[in-house]
C-alpha cells in the first residue's frame, strides 16, 4: 500500500518537475512546480515528517508560488509570454550547468552514502523542529528573521513613492 | 464496537470520506436554502415558497438540477485545461480540510498531531485555484478579480493564523482533539472564556475573546462573505468567476458553502468547546454509551457550527461592503497589530503561569 503510494507520488513528482522545464508558458511551469511541491509534501508525510509537509505546502505552494503567479500575471501579456531561448549556445550552456549540478549532487550523495537505517519517527514533528530551531539553531534563526525584517522594511521604503503633484493639489481621496 | 474494529482501516476511510461528501453536499443544499430564507427574513419577504411544498424546501435541489442541465460555456480564448480544473481544485482544497474536523469524541477523519496547521495549509491552496480560474478565463476583468481575491485571501490568512495561535498556545498542542478535550465541563470552560487547562482563567479572558473576534471577522474575509465579499460581489463587482457557467460556477458556490462550514467548525473546535455541550449534564460520557456519546457530540458540534453559519448569513444583510483600500486597512493596520499583541501577551501569560 505504502509502496504503491510512493511510486505514484514519486512518478507524478518527476513528471511534473520535467514539465516545469519543458512548458513554454511560464504560468504552466509555475503550476507544475506547485504540483511537484505537493508531491514532495506527500513524500514528507510518508517519512513521518508531517509538520515539514504542512510547512512545504504553506510556504512554497501557498505563499512563494502565489507570489510567482502574481509577478508573472502582472508582467506578461498572453501570446508574448513564452520563454525565448536566445541562440543555440544558451541551450548547451544550460545543459552543461545542469550536468555540473548533477555531478556535484552525485558526488555529495556518494560521499554520504544512502543509508537504509530507519529515521527517528519524531524527527519531523512540531516539537522536534521547534526545539531544534530554538535551541541548536537559535542564532541562525534569529539572524534570518532580522534579515527578513530588513528586506520587508526595504521594500516598504522603496515602494512608498512621493505623491504626484496633481494628487496633492487636487486633494485626491486617500483611503488611509 | 468490536465489530467496528474488525473492519479494515482502508474501508473505514472510504466510508468516512463518502459520508463527508454526502454531509458537505447536504449541508450546501441546506445552507443555500437557509441563505435565501435569512435574506428574505431580513428584507421582510417570504423567500422561496413554491418548490416542494413546505417553505420551498427543495428549491436548491431544483436549482442544482438547473445548473447541471445548463450549457457549460468555455470561452474560445480560455486555457481549457486550467479553466476546467480550477473549480474542482477550489472544492478539493476546502474539502481536504474536513479530514481533521472533530465532529465527536471518536468521529474524526484523522487526528493528526498537526491538525489545525494542516487546515491552514490546505486552505492556502484555495488561493492558487482562484488565481488559476481568473487567469485561465483570459478576460481582464476576471484576471483583476482573481488578483483582488488572492490578495485579500493572502492578507487575511495572517490574522486568521495568529488568532488561532492563542488557543494553541494555551493548550500546547496542534491536534484538534487535544484542543477540544481541554474544554470539557460546561461553557465556562470553553477557550473563548479563557479557561484552557484551568490556568489563570480571568487573566486570559479578554485575550481569548479578542482572538475569537479577530478569527471570526478574518475568516469572513477568507470565505469571501460580506462585509468582505469583494471577490464575489454577485451584483456589483465582476469577480474571478465571471466566465464560468453551469455546474462549474456551481462548484465555486458549493466550495464557498463548504468553506463557511469549515471556518465555523474550526471556530467551534478551538474556541466554543467543540463537541462538548454547554452544560455537562447534556452530554453522554463514552463509558455509558460510545454510540450515544458520539451522536450527541456530533449534534452539539454541528449545531454550534450552524449557529455561526447563521450569523454569517445574518451579517450579509446587516453590513455594507468595504472598499478595497478599507479592506486592506482593516487587515494590516487593525487586525494584524491586535493579533500580534494578543499572541505576545498570551505567550507571556503561558510562560509566567
Amino acid at each position: 500500500m505504502e509502496l504503491i503510494l510512493f511510486i505514484i507520488t514519486a512518478l507524478v513528482a518527476l513528471v511534473s518537475a520535467f514539465m516545469v522545464i519543458t512548458r513554454r508558458t511560464p504560468i504552466a511551469s509555475v503550476l507544475y512546480l506547485v504540483l511537484t511541491f505537493f508531491c514532495l509534501a506527500v513524500l514528507y508525510v510518508m517519512l513521518g515528517a508531517q509538520f515539514i509537509a504542512a510547512m512545504q505546502i504553506v510556504v512554497y505552494a501557498g505563499a512563494i508560488m502565489v507570489l510567482f503567479l502574481f509577478v508573472l500575471m502582472l508582467l506578461s501579456q498572453r501570446g508574448a509570454q513564452t520563454w525565448e531561448v536566445a541562440g543555440p549556445m544558451r541551450k548547451w550552456l544550460g545543459f552543461a550547468a545542469a550536468g555540473g549540478v548533477l555531478l556535484v549532487a552525485a558526488t555529495a550523495l556518494q560521499s554520504v552514502g544512502v543509508s537504509d537505517t530507519v529515521l527517528d519517527p519524531e524527527i519531523g514533528t512540531v516539537s522536534s523542529v521547534g526545539s531544534a530551531l530554538f535551541r541548536r539553531f537559535l542564532l541562525p534563526f534569529e539572524v534570518a528573521s532580522v534579515l527578513l525584517l530588513g528586506a520587508i522594511i526595504g521594500v516598504v521604503a522603496m515602494v512608498k513613492r512621493k505623491p504626484y503633484p496633481s494628487e496633492t493639489e487636487e486633494g485626491v481621496e486617500h483611503g488611509s | 464496537m468490536n465489530l467496528f474494529h474488525q473492519i479494515p482501516l482502508e474501508i473505514r476511510w472510504v466510508v468516512y470520506v463518502v459520508a463527508m461528501i454526502v454531509f458537505v453536499s447536504l449541508f450546501a443544499l441546506f445552507a443555500i436554502w437557509l441563505e435565501r430564507k435569512v435574506a428574505a427574513w431580513a428584507q421582510d419577504r417570504m423567500g422561496p415558497m413554491e418548490t416542494g411544498g413546505f417553505h420551498g424546501w427543495s428549491q436548491t435541489i431544483a436549482d442544482m438540477i438547473k445548473l447541471l442541465l445548463k450549457e457549460d460555456i468555455i470561452p474560445d480564448a480560455a486555457d481549457r485545461g486550467l479553466f476546467k480544473l480550477a473549480p474542482y481544485i477550489v472544492f478539493t482544497s476546502s474539502f481536504a480540510a474536513f479530514a481533521v474536523l472533530p465532529f465527536a469524541a471518536n468521529l474524526i477523519g484523522s487526528d493528526l498531531n498537526i491538525g489545525i496547521y494542516y487546515i491552514v495549509a490546505v486552505s492556502s491552496l484555495v488561493v492558487i485555484s482562484i488565481i488559476m480560474a481568473g487567469w485561465a478565463s483570459n478576460n481582464k476583468w476576471s484576471l483583476y478579480g482573481g488578483m483582488r481575491a488572492a490578495s485579500q485571501m493572502i492578507s487575511y490568512e495572517i490574522p486568521v493564523a495568529l488568532s488561532l495561535l492563542v488557543p494553541i498556545l494555551l493548550v500546547g498542542s496542534l491536534s484538534m482533539q487535544d484542543l477540544v478535550k481541554v474544554q470539557a465541563g460546561g461553557f465556562w470552560n470553553w477557550t473563548i472564556f479563557g479557561n484552557a487547562l484551568g490556568r489563570g482563567s480571568i487573566l486570559q479572558l479578554p485575550f481569548t475573546i479578542v482572538a475569537f473576534i479577530i478569527y471570526f471577522w478574518a475568516s469572513l474575509a477568507e470565505v469571501n462573505r460580506v462585509p468582505f465579499d469583494l471577490p464575489e460581489g454577485e451584483s456589483e463587482i465582476i469577480g474571478f468567476h465571471v466566465e464560468y457557467s453551469a455546474m462549474r460556477f456551481g462548484m465555486f458556490f458549493f466550495a464557498e458553502f463548504a468553506n463557511m462550514f469549515l471556518v465555523s467548525g474550526v471556530a467551534v473546535a478551538l474556541f466554543l468547546g467543540g463537541w462538548h455541550a454547554p452544560f455537562p449534564f447534556l452530554e453522554v460520557s463514552a463509558e455509558t454509551s460510545l454510540i450515544w456519546c458520539n451522536v450527541i457530540g456530533t449534534f452539539w458540534f454541528i449545531g454550534k457550527a450552524l449557529i455561526l453559519v447563521f450569523i454569517q448569513m445574518w451579517l450579509r444583510w446587516t453590513l455594507p461592503r468595504l472598499r478595497v483600500d478599507q479592506l486592506m486597512h482593516v487587515c494590516w493596520k487593525v487586525f494584524l497589530p491586535f493579533s500580534f499583541a494578543n499572541v505576545l501577551i498570551v505567550s507571556l501569560l503561558v510562560v509566567i503561569s
